[in-house]
Protein backbone atom coordinates (compact mmCIF):
# COMPACT_ATOMS: atom_id res chain seq x y z
CA UNK A 1 0.00 0.00 0.00
CA UNK A 2 1.46 3.33 -0.92
CA UNK A 3 1.13 5.58 2.04
CA UNK A 4 1.41 9.22 1.23
CA UNK A 5 0.75 11.24 4.37
CA UNK A 6 -2.04 13.77 3.89
CA UNK A 7 -2.88 12.51 0.46
CA UNK A 8 -6.17 13.51 -1.07
CA UNK A 9 -7.59 10.06 -0.35
CA UNK A 10 -6.78 10.38 3.33
CA UNK A 11 -8.43 13.78 3.52
CA UNK A 12 -11.52 12.50 1.76
CA UNK A 13 -11.65 9.50 4.09
CA UNK A 14 -11.25 11.66 7.18
CA UNK A 15 -13.95 14.10 6.14
CA UNK A 16 -16.38 11.36 5.10
CA UNK A 17 -15.84 9.27 8.23
CA UNK A 18 -16.21 12.23 10.57
CA UNK A 19 -19.21 13.51 8.63
CA UNK A 20 -21.11 10.24 8.93
CA UNK A 21 -20.09 9.78 12.55
CA UNK A 22 -21.22 13.23 13.61
CA UNK A 23 -24.49 12.74 11.75
CA UNK A 24 -25.14 9.45 13.55
CA UNK A 25 -24.08 10.85 16.91
CA UNK A 26 -26.06 14.05 16.44
CA UNK A 27 -29.34 12.93 18.08
CA UNK A 28 -27.50 11.94 21.25
CA UNK A 29 -25.37 15.06 21.29
CA UNK A 30 -28.45 17.18 20.74
CA UNK A 31 -30.25 15.47 23.58
CA UNK A 32 -27.30 16.07 25.91
CA UNK A 33 -27.26 19.74 24.92
CA UNK A 34 -31.01 20.12 25.40
CA UNK A 35 -30.76 18.67 28.89
CA UNK A 36 -28.95 21.83 29.95
CA UNK A 37 -31.41 24.28 28.38
CA UNK A 38 -34.52 25.87 29.83
CA UNK A 39 -37.81 24.65 28.35
CA UNK A 40 -38.17 27.83 26.27
CA UNK A 41 -34.65 27.52 24.90
CA UNK A 42 -35.31 23.89 24.07
CA UNK A 43 -38.01 24.71 21.50
CA UNK A 44 -36.41 27.91 20.24
CA UNK A 45 -36.58 28.41 16.47
CA UNK A 46 -33.93 28.40 15.07
CA UNK A 47 -32.26 25.93 17.46
CA UNK A 48 -29.88 27.48 19.96
CA UNK A 49 -26.30 26.32 20.05
CA UNK A 50 -25.07 28.92 22.50
CA UNK A 51 -26.94 29.41 25.75
CA UNK A 52 -26.35 29.62 29.46
CA UNK A 53 -26.48 26.05 30.78
CA UNK A 54 -28.77 25.22 33.67
CA UNK A 55 -28.91 22.22 35.97
CA UNK A 56 -32.54 22.89 36.85
CA UNK A 57 -33.92 20.06 34.74
CA UNK A 58 -32.00 17.42 36.62
CA UNK A 59 -33.41 18.62 39.95
CA UNK A 60 -36.90 18.66 38.51
CA UNK A 61 -36.65 15.13 37.17
CA UNK A 62 -35.54 13.87 40.57
CA UNK A 63 -38.38 15.69 42.30
CA UNK A 64 -41.05 14.73 39.79
CA UNK A 65 -40.39 11.03 39.66
CA UNK A 66 -37.68 10.00 42.09
CA UNK A 67 -34.94 9.18 39.58
CA UNK A 68 -32.78 7.64 42.28
CA UNK A 69 -35.35 4.94 43.05
CA UNK A 70 -35.52 3.88 39.39
CA UNK A 71 -31.75 4.05 39.06
CA UNK A 72 -31.39 1.81 42.09
CA UNK A 73 -33.86 -0.68 40.57
CA UNK A 74 -31.92 -0.66 37.30
CA UNK A 75 -28.62 -1.28 39.04
CA UNK A 76 -29.93 -4.02 41.32
CA UNK A 77 -31.84 -5.91 38.62
CA UNK A 78 -29.15 -5.74 35.94
CA UNK A 79 -26.23 -6.60 38.23
CA UNK A 80 -27.97 -9.43 40.07
CA UNK A 81 -29.49 -10.96 36.94
CA UNK A 82 -26.06 -10.93 35.30
CA UNK A 83 -24.36 -12.57 38.30
CA UNK A 84 -27.03 -15.24 38.74
CA UNK A 85 -27.00 -15.86 35.00
CA UNK A 86 -23.24 -16.37 35.00
CA UNK A 87 -23.51 -18.79 37.91
CA UNK A 88 -26.01 -20.93 36.00
CA UNK A 89 -24.52 -20.54 32.54
CA UNK A 90 -20.82 -21.04 33.29
CA UNK A 91 -21.08 -24.62 34.60
CA UNK A 92 -23.30 -25.53 31.65
CA UNK A 93 -20.88 -24.00 29.16
CA UNK A 94 -17.96 -25.75 30.87
CA UNK A 95 -19.73 -29.05 30.65
CA UNK A 96 -20.59 -28.58 26.97
CA UNK A 97 -17.16 -27.36 25.97
CA UNK A 98 -15.09 -30.01 27.73
CA UNK A 99 -17.39 -33.01 27.91
CA UNK A 100 -18.84 -32.89 24.43
CA UNK A 101 -21.40 -35.47 23.62
CA UNK A 102 -23.60 -36.12 20.65
CA UNK A 103 -26.35 -34.01 22.12
CA UNK A 104 -24.22 -30.95 22.79
CA UNK A 105 -24.87 -29.36 19.44
CA UNK A 106 -28.60 -30.00 19.54
CA UNK A 107 -28.74 -28.66 23.06
CA UNK A 108 -27.04 -25.44 22.01
CA UNK A 109 -29.36 -25.00 19.06
CA UNK A 110 -32.37 -25.63 21.26
CA UNK A 111 -31.19 -23.03 23.76
CA UNK A 112 -30.71 -20.48 21.04
CA UNK A 113 -34.12 -21.26 19.59
CA UNK A 114 -35.78 -20.45 22.94
CA UNK A 115 -34.30 -16.98 22.57
CA UNK A 116 -35.89 -16.59 19.17
CA UNK A 117 -39.36 -16.95 20.57
CA UNK A 118 -40.68 -13.46 20.88
CA UNK A 119 -41.06 -12.45 24.50
CA UNK A 120 -44.60 -11.36 23.79
CA UNK A 121 -45.47 -15.00 23.19
CA UNK A 122 -45.04 -15.59 26.89
CA UNK A 123 -46.55 -12.33 28.06
CA UNK A 124 -49.94 -13.56 29.27
CA UNK A 125 -48.67 -16.64 31.14
CA UNK A 126 -45.74 -14.83 32.72
CA UNK A 127 -47.99 -11.96 33.74
CA UNK A 128 -50.47 -14.36 35.30
CA UNK A 129 -47.71 -16.31 37.05
CA UNK A 130 -46.10 -13.13 38.36
CA UNK A 131 -49.45 -11.97 39.65
CA UNK A 132 -50.22 -15.28 41.38
CA UNK A 133 -46.80 -15.45 43.03
CA UNK A 134 -46.87 -11.79 44.07
CA UNK A 135 -43.79 -11.10 41.96
CA UNK A 136 -45.49 -8.39 39.93
CA UNK A 137 -43.68 -5.08 40.29
CA UNK A 138 -40.89 -6.51 42.44
CA UNK A 139 -37.16 -6.51 41.86
CA UNK A 140 -37.08 -10.28 42.35
CA UNK A 141 -39.62 -10.78 39.56
CA UNK A 142 -37.59 -8.70 37.11
CA UNK A 143 -34.34 -10.39 38.13
CA UNK A 144 -35.81 -13.83 37.42
CA UNK A 145 -37.16 -12.79 34.02
CA UNK A 146 -34.00 -10.93 32.97
CA UNK A 147 -31.83 -13.87 34.00
CA UNK A 148 -33.91 -16.36 32.08
CA UNK A 149 -34.21 -14.29 28.95
CA UNK A 150 -30.43 -13.71 28.83
CA UNK A 151 -29.49 -17.25 29.79
CA UNK A 152 -29.38 -18.74 26.25
CA UNK A 153 -27.07 -15.98 25.05
CA UNK A 154 -24.85 -16.40 28.08
CA UNK A 155 -24.50 -20.16 27.65
CA UNK A 156 -23.81 -19.78 23.97
CA UNK A 157 -21.20 -17.06 24.41
CA UNK A 158 -19.39 -18.76 27.27
CA UNK A 159 -19.40 -22.01 25.33
CA UNK A 160 -17.81 -20.38 22.30
CA UNK A 161 -15.08 -18.92 24.50
CA UNK A 162 -14.48 -22.04 26.55
CA UNK A 163 -14.19 -24.30 23.54
CA UNK A 164 -11.15 -22.30 22.40
CA UNK A 165 -9.32 -23.32 25.58
CA UNK A 166 -7.32 -26.48 24.84
CA UNK A 167 -8.75 -29.46 26.66
CA UNK A 168 -5.22 -30.72 27.33
CA UNK A 169 -4.54 -27.96 29.82
CA UNK A 170 -7.52 -28.97 31.93
CA UNK A 171 -6.63 -32.64 31.58
CA UNK A 172 -3.08 -31.98 32.70
CA UNK A 173 -4.40 -30.28 35.82
CA UNK A 174 -6.66 -33.26 36.48
CA UNK A 175 -3.75 -35.66 36.03
CA UNK A 176 -1.80 -33.70 38.58
CA UNK A 177 -4.58 -34.43 41.03
CA UNK A 178 -6.46 -31.14 40.95
CA UNK A 179 -9.95 -31.38 42.35
CA UNK A 180 -12.82 -30.07 40.23
CA UNK A 181 -12.94 -26.92 42.29
CA UNK A 182 -9.20 -26.32 41.85
CA UNK A 183 -9.45 -27.04 38.16
CA UNK A 184 -12.19 -24.47 37.75
CA UNK A 185 -10.65 -21.84 39.98
CA UNK A 186 -6.99 -22.13 39.04
CA UNK A 187 -7.17 -23.13 35.38
CA UNK A 188 -10.51 -22.37 33.77
CA UNK A 189 -11.23 -19.07 35.50
CA UNK A 190 -7.94 -17.35 34.57
CA UNK A 191 -8.01 -18.68 31.01
CA UNK A 192 -11.68 -17.94 30.47
CA UNK A 193 -11.73 -14.58 32.23
CA UNK A 194 -11.87 -12.57 29.01
CA UNK A 195 -14.88 -14.51 27.80
CA UNK A 196 -16.63 -14.38 31.14
CA UNK A 197 -16.07 -10.64 31.31
CA UNK A 198 -17.42 -10.08 27.77
CA UNK A 199 -20.47 -12.18 28.52
CA UNK A 200 -21.13 -10.40 31.77
CA UNK A 201 -20.71 -6.96 30.21
CA UNK A 202 -23.08 -7.72 27.38
CA UNK A 203 -25.76 -9.11 29.64
CA UNK A 204 -25.42 -6.13 31.94
CA UNK A 205 -26.12 -3.82 28.99
CA UNK A 206 -29.01 -5.99 27.78
CA UNK A 207 -30.60 -6.09 31.22
CA UNK A 208 -30.13 -2.37 31.80
CA UNK A 209 -31.83 -1.56 28.50
CA UNK A 210 -34.50 -4.28 28.68
CA UNK A 211 -37.83 -2.61 28.11
CA UNK A 212 -40.45 -5.21 27.23
CA UNK A 213 -40.62 -7.08 30.53
CA UNK A 214 -39.80 -4.00 32.55
CA UNK A 215 -42.73 -2.12 31.01
CA UNK A 216 -45.15 -5.00 31.41
CA UNK A 217 -44.15 -6.40 34.80
CA UNK A 218 -43.16 -3.37 36.79
CA UNK A 219 -44.38 0.11 37.56
CA UNK A 220 -43.93 2.45 40.50
CA UNK A 221 -42.15 0.15 42.94
CA UNK A 222 -39.68 -1.91 40.93
CA UNK A 223 -39.67 0.08 37.69
CA UNK A 224 -36.31 0.44 35.98
CA UNK A 225 -35.04 3.52 34.17
CA UNK A 226 -36.54 2.20 30.92
CA UNK A 227 -40.01 2.48 32.48
CA UNK A 228 -39.26 5.88 34.00
CA UNK A 229 -38.52 7.22 30.53
CA UNK A 230 -41.66 5.64 29.07
CA UNK A 231 -43.69 7.75 31.51
CA UNK A 232 -42.55 10.76 29.49
CA UNK A 233 -44.13 9.43 26.30
CA UNK A 234 -47.22 11.63 26.38
CA UNK A 235 -46.36 15.29 26.11
CA UNK A 236 -47.41 17.60 28.91
CA UNK A 237 -46.78 21.24 28.14
CA UNK A 238 -43.18 22.14 27.61
CA UNK A 239 -41.16 19.16 28.63
CA UNK A 240 -38.32 18.57 26.14
CA UNK A 241 -35.59 19.82 28.43
CA UNK A 242 -36.87 17.67 31.28
CA UNK A 243 -37.22 14.69 28.94
CA UNK A 244 -33.65 15.21 27.76
CA UNK A 245 -32.36 15.47 31.28
CA UNK A 246 -34.18 12.31 32.33
CA UNK A 247 -32.96 10.45 29.24
CA UNK A 248 -29.40 11.59 29.78
CA UNK A 249 -29.53 10.42 33.37
CA UNK A 250 -30.96 7.07 32.24
CA UNK A 251 -28.41 6.27 29.56
CA UNK A 252 -25.25 8.01 30.78
CA UNK A 253 -24.17 5.26 33.19
CA UNK A 254 -24.46 2.49 30.62
CA UNK A 255 -23.08 4.48 27.67
CA UNK A 256 -19.98 5.53 29.59
CA UNK A 257 -19.64 1.98 30.83
CA UNK A 258 -19.96 0.81 27.22
CA UNK A 259 -17.28 3.21 26.00
CA UNK A 260 -14.77 1.74 28.41
CA UNK A 261 -15.56 -1.84 27.59
CA UNK A 262 -16.43 -1.59 23.90
CA UNK A 263 -13.64 -3.85 22.66
CA UNK A 264 -14.64 -6.66 24.98
CA UNK A 265 -18.30 -6.06 24.22
CA UNK A 266 -18.06 -6.21 20.46
CA UNK A 267 -16.10 -9.42 20.69
CA UNK A 268 -18.68 -10.81 23.03
CA UNK A 269 -21.53 -9.88 20.73
CA UNK A 270 -20.09 -11.85 17.86
CA UNK A 271 -20.38 -15.02 19.93
CA UNK A 272 -16.64 -15.36 19.47
CA UNK A 273 -17.25 -16.04 15.79
CA UNK A 274 -15.47 -12.99 14.45
CA UNK A 275 -11.91 -12.52 15.49
CA UNK B 1 -18.80 -39.94 38.47
CA UNK B 2 -17.22 -38.98 35.20
CA UNK B 3 -20.50 -39.41 33.38
CA UNK B 4 -22.61 -37.82 36.06
CA UNK B 5 -20.65 -34.65 36.65
CA UNK B 6 -21.08 -33.05 33.21
CA UNK B 7 -24.80 -33.64 33.41
CA UNK B 8 -25.04 -32.23 36.89
CA UNK B 9 -23.28 -29.08 35.73
CA UNK B 10 -25.55 -28.81 32.74
CA UNK B 11 -28.73 -29.45 34.66
CA UNK B 12 -29.48 -26.05 36.21
CA UNK B 13 -29.30 -24.24 32.86
CA UNK B 14 -31.24 -26.88 30.96
CA UNK B 15 -33.93 -27.28 33.60
CA UNK B 16 -34.54 -23.56 34.08
CA UNK B 17 -34.61 -22.90 30.35
CA UNK B 18 -36.90 -25.84 29.77
CA UNK B 19 -39.32 -24.57 32.41
CA UNK B 20 -39.05 -21.04 31.03
CA UNK B 21 -40.05 -22.40 27.64
CA UNK B 22 -42.54 -25.12 28.43
CA UNK B 23 -44.60 -23.64 31.27
CA UNK B 24 -45.60 -20.48 29.40
CA UNK B 25 -46.11 -22.52 26.25
CA UNK B 26 -48.50 -24.96 27.89
CA UNK B 27 -50.34 -22.15 29.63
CA UNK B 28 -50.57 -20.29 26.34
CA UNK B 29 -52.01 -23.32 24.60
CA UNK B 30 -54.53 -23.71 27.41
CA UNK B 31 -55.53 -20.02 27.44
CA UNK B 32 -55.85 -20.02 23.68
CA UNK B 33 -58.53 -22.71 23.87
CA UNK B 34 -60.73 -21.09 26.52
CA UNK B 35 -62.76 -17.93 26.79
CA UNK B 36 -60.60 -15.76 28.98
CA UNK B 37 -61.33 -12.08 29.12
CA UNK B 38 -59.83 -10.32 32.10
CA UNK B 39 -62.73 -7.88 32.20
CA UNK B 40 -65.50 -10.46 31.92
CA UNK B 41 -64.55 -13.28 34.26
CA UNK B 42 -68.13 -14.60 34.20
CA UNK B 43 -67.73 -15.67 30.57
CA UNK B 44 -65.62 -18.80 30.57
CA UNK B 45 -65.48 -22.28 29.19
CA UNK B 46 -64.03 -24.08 26.26
CA UNK B 47 -63.76 -21.96 23.13
CA UNK B 48 -62.36 -24.42 20.65
CA UNK B 49 -60.62 -22.61 17.86
CA UNK B 50 -62.66 -19.42 18.21
CA UNK B 51 -59.73 -17.42 19.53
CA UNK B 52 -57.55 -18.48 16.63
CA UNK B 53 -60.25 -17.61 14.18
CA UNK B 54 -60.71 -14.24 15.80
CA UNK B 55 -57.02 -13.42 15.80
CA UNK B 56 -56.30 -14.66 12.30
CA UNK B 57 -59.32 -12.98 10.70
CA UNK B 58 -58.72 -9.72 12.53
CA UNK B 59 -58.05 -7.21 9.75
CA UNK B 60 -55.09 -5.97 11.76
CA UNK B 61 -53.47 -9.36 11.52
CA UNK B 62 -52.30 -9.28 7.90
CA UNK B 63 -51.06 -5.75 8.38
CA UNK B 64 -49.15 -6.78 11.47
CA UNK B 65 -47.44 -9.70 9.75
CA UNK B 66 -46.46 -7.54 6.79
CA UNK B 67 -45.21 -4.78 9.08
CA UNK B 68 -43.13 -7.26 11.07
CA UNK B 69 -41.46 -8.58 7.93
CA UNK B 70 -41.02 -5.11 6.48
CA UNK B 71 -39.40 -3.87 9.66
CA UNK B 72 -37.11 -6.85 9.96
CA UNK B 73 -36.11 -6.81 6.29
CA UNK B 74 -35.52 -3.07 6.04
CA UNK B 75 -33.46 -2.81 9.19
CA UNK B 76 -31.33 -5.80 8.25
CA UNK B 77 -30.69 -4.46 4.73
CA UNK B 78 -29.92 -0.94 5.97
CA UNK B 79 -27.60 -2.07 8.73
CA UNK B 80 -25.74 -4.68 6.68
CA UNK B 81 -25.21 -2.47 3.62
CA UNK B 82 -24.56 0.66 5.66
CA UNK B 83 -22.45 -1.24 8.15
CA UNK B 84 -20.18 -2.71 5.49
CA UNK B 85 -19.79 0.68 3.84
CA UNK B 86 -18.99 2.40 7.12
CA UNK B 87 -16.64 -0.34 8.23
CA UNK B 88 -14.71 -0.03 4.96
CA UNK B 89 -14.60 3.72 5.44
CA UNK B 90 -13.05 3.58 8.91
CA UNK B 91 -10.98 0.45 8.34
CA UNK B 92 -7.84 2.33 7.49
CA UNK B 93 -6.25 4.80 9.88
CA UNK B 94 -7.20 8.48 9.79
CA UNK B 95 -6.95 11.25 12.36
CA UNK B 96 -9.33 10.75 15.28
CA UNK B 97 -10.22 7.18 14.42
CA UNK B 98 -10.47 5.95 17.99
CA UNK B 99 -12.80 8.81 18.91
CA UNK B 100 -14.93 7.98 15.86
CA UNK B 101 -15.23 4.41 17.08
CA UNK B 102 -16.47 5.54 20.48
CA UNK B 103 -18.99 8.00 19.07
CA UNK B 104 -20.22 5.46 16.54
CA UNK B 105 -20.98 2.70 19.02
CA UNK B 106 -22.91 5.00 21.38
CA UNK B 107 -26.43 4.63 19.91
CA UNK B 108 -26.22 0.90 20.53
CA UNK B 109 -26.16 1.44 24.29
CA UNK B 110 -29.24 3.65 24.30
CA UNK B 111 -32.30 1.99 25.80
CA UNK B 112 -35.22 1.58 23.40
CA UNK B 113 -37.54 3.92 25.28
CA UNK B 114 -34.99 6.75 25.21
CA UNK B 115 -34.24 6.10 21.55
CA UNK B 116 -37.94 6.27 20.71
CA UNK B 117 -38.73 9.43 22.66
CA UNK B 118 -35.61 11.21 21.46
CA UNK B 119 -36.62 10.66 17.85
CA UNK B 120 -40.32 11.20 18.42
CA UNK B 121 -40.01 14.56 20.11
CA UNK B 122 -36.73 16.20 19.37
CA UNK B 123 -36.00 14.91 15.87
CA UNK B 124 -39.37 14.16 14.26
CA UNK B 125 -41.72 16.69 15.82
CA UNK B 126 -43.30 18.42 12.80
CA UNK B 127 -42.99 21.93 14.26
CA UNK B 128 -40.00 22.18 16.57
CA UNK B 129 -38.15 18.99 15.65
CA UNK B 130 -34.66 19.24 14.22
CA UNK B 131 -35.68 17.51 10.99
CA UNK B 132 -38.57 19.92 10.47
CA UNK B 133 -36.19 22.83 10.85
CA UNK B 134 -33.76 21.32 8.38
CA UNK B 135 -36.60 20.79 5.92
CA UNK B 136 -37.75 24.37 6.36
CA UNK B 137 -34.20 25.65 5.97
CA UNK B 138 -34.19 24.12 2.51
CA UNK B 139 -37.60 25.58 1.81
CA UNK B 140 -39.43 22.26 1.97
CA UNK B 141 -42.68 21.48 3.78
CA UNK B 142 -41.80 19.67 7.06
CA UNK B 143 -42.92 16.05 7.25
CA UNK B 144 -45.17 14.85 10.06
CA UNK B 145 -43.12 11.69 10.40
CA UNK B 146 -45.05 9.62 12.91
CA UNK B 147 -48.41 10.36 11.32
CA UNK B 148 -47.54 10.26 7.63
CA UNK B 149 -44.84 7.57 7.52
CA UNK B 150 -45.11 5.81 10.88
CA UNK B 151 -43.53 2.49 9.92
CA UNK B 152 -40.69 4.21 8.12
CA UNK B 153 -40.09 6.36 11.20
CA UNK B 154 -39.86 3.31 13.42
CA UNK B 155 -37.48 1.73 10.92
CA UNK B 156 -35.23 4.80 11.09
CA UNK B 157 -35.10 4.67 14.89
CA UNK B 158 -34.26 0.99 15.00
CA UNK B 159 -31.76 1.12 12.14
CA UNK B 160 -30.06 4.04 13.91
CA UNK B 161 -29.63 1.84 16.94
CA UNK B 162 -28.36 -1.24 15.11
CA UNK B 163 -26.15 0.33 12.45
CA UNK B 164 -23.32 0.97 14.94
CA UNK B 165 -23.47 -2.62 16.07
CA UNK B 166 -23.17 -3.95 12.52
CA UNK B 167 -20.40 -1.49 11.71
CA UNK B 168 -18.25 -2.50 14.65
CA UNK B 169 -18.65 -6.20 13.98
CA UNK B 170 -17.69 -5.76 10.33
CA UNK B 171 -14.79 -3.59 11.34
CA UNK B 172 -13.53 -6.25 13.72
CA UNK B 173 -13.81 -8.79 10.92
CA UNK B 174 -12.03 -6.58 8.37
CA UNK B 175 -9.04 -6.28 10.66
CA UNK B 176 -8.29 -9.97 10.19
CA UNK B 177 -8.35 -9.60 6.42
CA UNK B 178 -5.19 -10.68 4.61
CA UNK B 179 -3.72 -7.39 3.41
CA UNK B 180 -1.08 -9.01 1.23
CA UNK B 181 -3.69 -10.87 -0.76
CA UNK B 182 -5.56 -7.63 -1.38
CA UNK B 183 -2.32 -5.98 -2.37
CA UNK B 184 -1.56 -8.79 -4.80
CA UNK B 185 -5.02 -8.50 -6.33
CA UNK B 186 -4.50 -4.79 -6.77
CA UNK B 187 -1.16 -5.41 -8.47
CA UNK B 188 -2.87 -7.78 -10.84
CA UNK B 189 -5.18 -4.96 -11.80
CA UNK B 190 -8.31 -5.88 -9.86
CA UNK B 191 -10.58 -2.84 -9.61
CA UNK B 192 -11.91 -1.73 -6.23
CA UNK B 193 -15.29 -3.24 -7.02
CA UNK B 194 -13.71 -6.54 -7.99
CA UNK B 195 -11.71 -6.63 -4.77
CA UNK B 196 -14.91 -5.93 -2.89
CA UNK B 197 -16.92 -8.56 -4.72
CA UNK B 198 -14.38 -11.39 -4.74
CA UNK B 199 -12.33 -10.82 -1.60
CA UNK B 200 -13.85 -8.51 0.98
CA UNK B 201 -17.46 -9.71 0.89
CA UNK B 202 -16.60 -13.42 1.06
CA UNK B 203 -14.33 -12.65 4.00
CA UNK B 204 -17.22 -10.90 5.73
CA UNK B 205 -19.67 -13.75 5.09
CA UNK B 206 -19.43 -15.19 8.56
CA UNK B 207 -19.85 -11.88 10.32
CA UNK B 208 -22.79 -10.96 8.10
CA UNK B 209 -24.41 -14.22 9.19
CA UNK B 210 -23.80 -13.32 12.82
CA UNK B 211 -25.25 -9.83 12.40
CA UNK B 212 -28.35 -11.14 10.64
CA UNK B 213 -28.89 -13.77 13.31
CA UNK B 214 -28.53 -11.42 16.27
CA UNK B 215 -30.70 -8.76 14.66
CA UNK B 216 -33.41 -11.30 13.89
CA UNK B 217 -33.43 -12.45 17.49
CA UNK B 218 -33.88 -8.93 18.74
CA UNK B 219 -35.99 -7.39 15.99
CA UNK B 220 -38.72 -10.03 15.68
CA UNK B 221 -40.24 -8.65 18.82
CA UNK B 222 -39.62 -4.93 18.58
CA UNK B 223 -41.96 -3.48 21.15
CA UNK B 224 -40.82 -0.52 23.20
CA UNK B 225 -40.11 1.67 20.18
CA UNK B 226 -43.67 1.23 18.94
CA UNK B 227 -45.21 1.40 22.42
CA UNK B 228 -43.60 4.75 23.20
CA UNK B 229 -44.00 6.45 19.82
CA UNK B 230 -46.89 5.55 17.55
CA UNK B 231 -48.80 3.13 19.76
CA UNK B 232 -49.11 0.99 16.65
CA UNK B 233 -50.98 3.65 14.69
CA UNK B 234 -52.32 5.49 12.99
CA UNK B 235 -54.71 2.61 12.42
CA UNK B 236 -52.49 -0.41 12.14
CA UNK B 237 -49.83 1.36 10.10
CA UNK B 238 -47.04 0.57 12.54
CA UNK B 239 -48.43 -2.41 14.43
CA UNK B 240 -46.23 -5.50 14.34
CA UNK B 241 -47.21 -8.96 15.56
CA UNK B 242 -45.65 -8.39 18.98
CA UNK B 243 -47.57 -5.17 19.46
CA UNK B 244 -50.83 -6.66 18.19
CA UNK B 245 -50.64 -9.44 20.78
CA UNK B 246 -49.86 -6.89 23.46
CA UNK B 247 -52.89 -4.86 22.39
CA UNK B 248 -55.16 -7.88 22.66
CA UNK B 249 -53.78 -8.89 26.03
CA UNK B 250 -53.35 -5.70 27.95
CA UNK B 251 -55.49 -3.18 26.11
CA UNK B 252 -58.46 -5.36 25.14
CA UNK B 253 -57.90 -7.62 28.17
CA UNK B 254 -58.59 -10.64 25.99
CA UNK B 255 -56.04 -13.18 27.18
CA UNK B 256 -57.59 -15.93 25.08
CA UNK B 257 -57.16 -14.16 21.77
CA UNK B 258 -53.75 -12.85 22.80
CA UNK B 259 -52.66 -16.41 23.55
CA UNK B 260 -53.81 -17.60 20.15
CA UNK B 261 -51.75 -14.79 18.65
CA UNK B 262 -48.79 -15.67 20.82
CA UNK B 263 -48.82 -19.24 19.55
CA UNK B 264 -48.84 -17.92 16.03
CA UNK B 265 -45.82 -15.76 16.85
CA UNK B 266 -44.06 -18.79 18.29
CA UNK B 267 -44.69 -20.75 15.11
CA UNK B 268 -43.45 -17.82 13.02
CA UNK B 269 -40.32 -17.55 15.16
CA UNK B 270 -39.63 -21.24 14.88
CA UNK B 271 -39.86 -21.18 11.12
CA UNK B 272 -37.33 -18.36 11.10
CA UNK B 273 -35.20 -20.18 13.66
CA UNK B 274 -34.98 -23.31 11.54
CA UNK B 275 -33.67 -21.31 8.59
CA UNK B 276 -31.28 -19.37 10.76
CA UNK B 277 -29.92 -22.33 12.62
CA UNK B 278 -29.18 -24.05 9.33
CA UNK B 279 -27.28 -20.99 8.24
CA UNK B 280 -25.51 -20.25 11.52
CA UNK B 281 -24.89 -23.84 12.51
CA UNK B 282 -22.58 -24.17 9.54
CA UNK B 283 -20.90 -20.89 10.32
CA UNK B 284 -20.32 -21.26 14.01
CA UNK B 285 -18.83 -24.69 14.40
Amino acid sequence: MTRRPYSLALWARTVAAWGVTLLLFFPLGWMALTAFKTELQAIHVPPLLLFEPTLGNFHEVQERSDYLLYAKNSIVTSVLSTLIGLLIAAPAAYSMAFFRSRQTRNLLMWMLSTKMMPAVGALVPIYVLAQKTALLDTQAGLIIVFTLSNLPIMVWMLYSYFKDIPNEILEAARMDGATLWQELRLVLLPLGMGGIASTGLLCLVLAWNEAFWALNLSSAKAGTLATLIASYSSPEGLFWAKLSAASLMAIAPIVVFGWFSQKQLVQGLTFGAVK
Amino acid sequence: MNRLLPRALLAPAVVTLFLWMIVPLLMTIYFSLIRYNLLQPEISGFAGLENYQFFLTDPSFTAAVLNTLMLLGSVIVITVVGGVALALLIDEPFPGRSLVRILLISPFFVMPTVNALLWKHMMMNPIYGVLAQVWRFFGAQPVDWLTDVPLFSVIIMIAWQWLPFATLIFMTALQSMNREQLEAARMDGASYLQQLRYMVLPHLGRSIAVVVMIEMIFLMSVFAEIFTTTGGGPGDASTNVAFLIFKQALLNFDAGVASAGALFAVVLANIAAVFLIRMIGKNLD
